[in-house]
């Protein structure tokens, strides 16, 4: 699913897949910061958002 | 062509007239030129309604499910691939199908046929390799194998894969350096040429939804896009929802897409719906291995769990 989603033009680093277990505190954290780095870095996403507008 | 014809009709007339199968499944001809629908075919004076050639572009592997009796089915490559990939997701046994296969050199894209006239086509005959094609104004020889639809040139399953008469001499299946070059042509743009791509190609959807129609693997008893409880998708034009209805369709048929183009045949608006499911095609193929319904013992890619699976998306 990541692979079409790339393949339509929405960035890698936007979709992200981990299996956390809920007694994987310190992993949830871990993976959040670096999902948020990675987020940030690409900046507002402009595709596949709907405008109700 | 000829000779397919009658060895098609020979086979029908023989199946229907031993009482072996209920109907037979196959073409007929169309109301308008280079065009020709599905039939089922129930007596032996019917089966003069049977015909095959190179605009025989549907998937008949879409009408043999929900079966109560035996039935025939007249199965190109690619159909009879799709027959595979129903009797491996229990939509029909082995023994409720009788197949008639028809080794297959192509189909032809109409819609870069009709871009050659500037006014209707009214007549399309074929002989061999050679297509000749008039509208009122003007008549023009066309050599097939220049207008073949794109995933017949990629085609390397001319043949049918399972069958149990077949109605021709078995035809040479290509070897191709790249099966996957128009993929390849989308993967080097960079994300923001991607994204106008897809936008592009979508951009003349009216929502018809024949392309999920036309394909034999959309069976879905409710699809998605009906569903009103939940609501996974909206209704409407916008263009998020027709993305997303378009997205999704082909990811549903990931690893089970044949490619066999039904989707692009039935689409009234010309748009090559195949560039969303021709990448999950090449990733089943590069990363499990898998080319969909080749071998009834085997479980598609999706629906299996090997430790061998690639792992690295997920962290």
């Amino acid at each position: 699913m990541g692979n079409l989603l790339e393949h339509m033009g929405v960035e890698r680093d936007r979709v992200h897949f981990s299996w956390i277990s809920s007694a994987e505190a310190t992993k949830f954290v871990d993976v959040v910061k670096e999902i948020s780095k990675k987020v940030r870095a690409l900046g507002p996403n402009k595709k596949f958002v709907k405008d109700y507008n | 062509m000829d000779t397919y014809i009658k060895k098609i009709r020979e086979l029908a007339a023989d199946l229907l007239e031993r009482g072996e199968v209920e109907r037979v499944i196959g073409f007929a001809k169309g109301t308008i030129p280079m065009a020709t629908s599905p039939i089922a075919v129930g007596s032996k004076q019917e089966v003069e309604k049977l015909v095959f050639n190179s605009t025989c572009g549907l998937n008949l592997a879409n009408y043999a499910i929900k079966l109560k009796g035996k039935i025939a089915i007249v199965a190109k490559g690619c159909d009879s691939r799709n027959l595979v990939t129903h009797i491996v997701e229990n939509q029909i046994q082995r023994e409720q199908i009788y197949i008639i296969g028809v080794p297959c050199t192509g189909m032809v894209d109409k819609f870069k046929i009709a871009a050659l006239f500037k006014d209707e086509i009214i007549e399309f005959e074929e002989a061999g390799d050679t297509l000749t094609v008039s509208s009122l104004s003007q008549t023009q020889t066309l050599k097939k194998q220049e207008y073949l639809r794109e995933n017949c040139q990629y085609c390397t399953h001319k043949n049918p894969v399972l069958y149990d008469v077949l109605a021709a001499d078995l035809v040479e299946e290509q070897v191709l350096e790249n099966p996957f070059p128009d993929v390849d042509r989308i993967e080097a743009l960079d994300p923001d040429a991607k994204w106008q791509h897809f936008c592009d190609l979508t951009k003349n959807c009216i929502r018809c939804y024949a392309c999920r129609n036309a394909c034999p693997i959309c069976y879905c008893p409710t699809c998605f896009v009906d569903e009103a409880g939940p609501q996974w998708v909206g209704k409407g034009q916008n263009k998020t929802d027709v993305d997303t209805f378009h997205f999704l369709r082909a990811f549903h048929c990931a690893g089970r897409c044949t490619d066999c183009g039904a989707c692009v045949e039935a689409c009234p608006m010309g748009i090559n719906v195949r560039d969303f499911t021709r990448k999950l095609s090449k990733d089943a193929l590069e990363m499990f291995g898998w080319e969909a319904g080749l071998d009834i013992s085997k479980r598609p890619p999706l629906d299996s769990f090997s430790p061998e699976d690639p792992n690295d998306f997920i962290k």
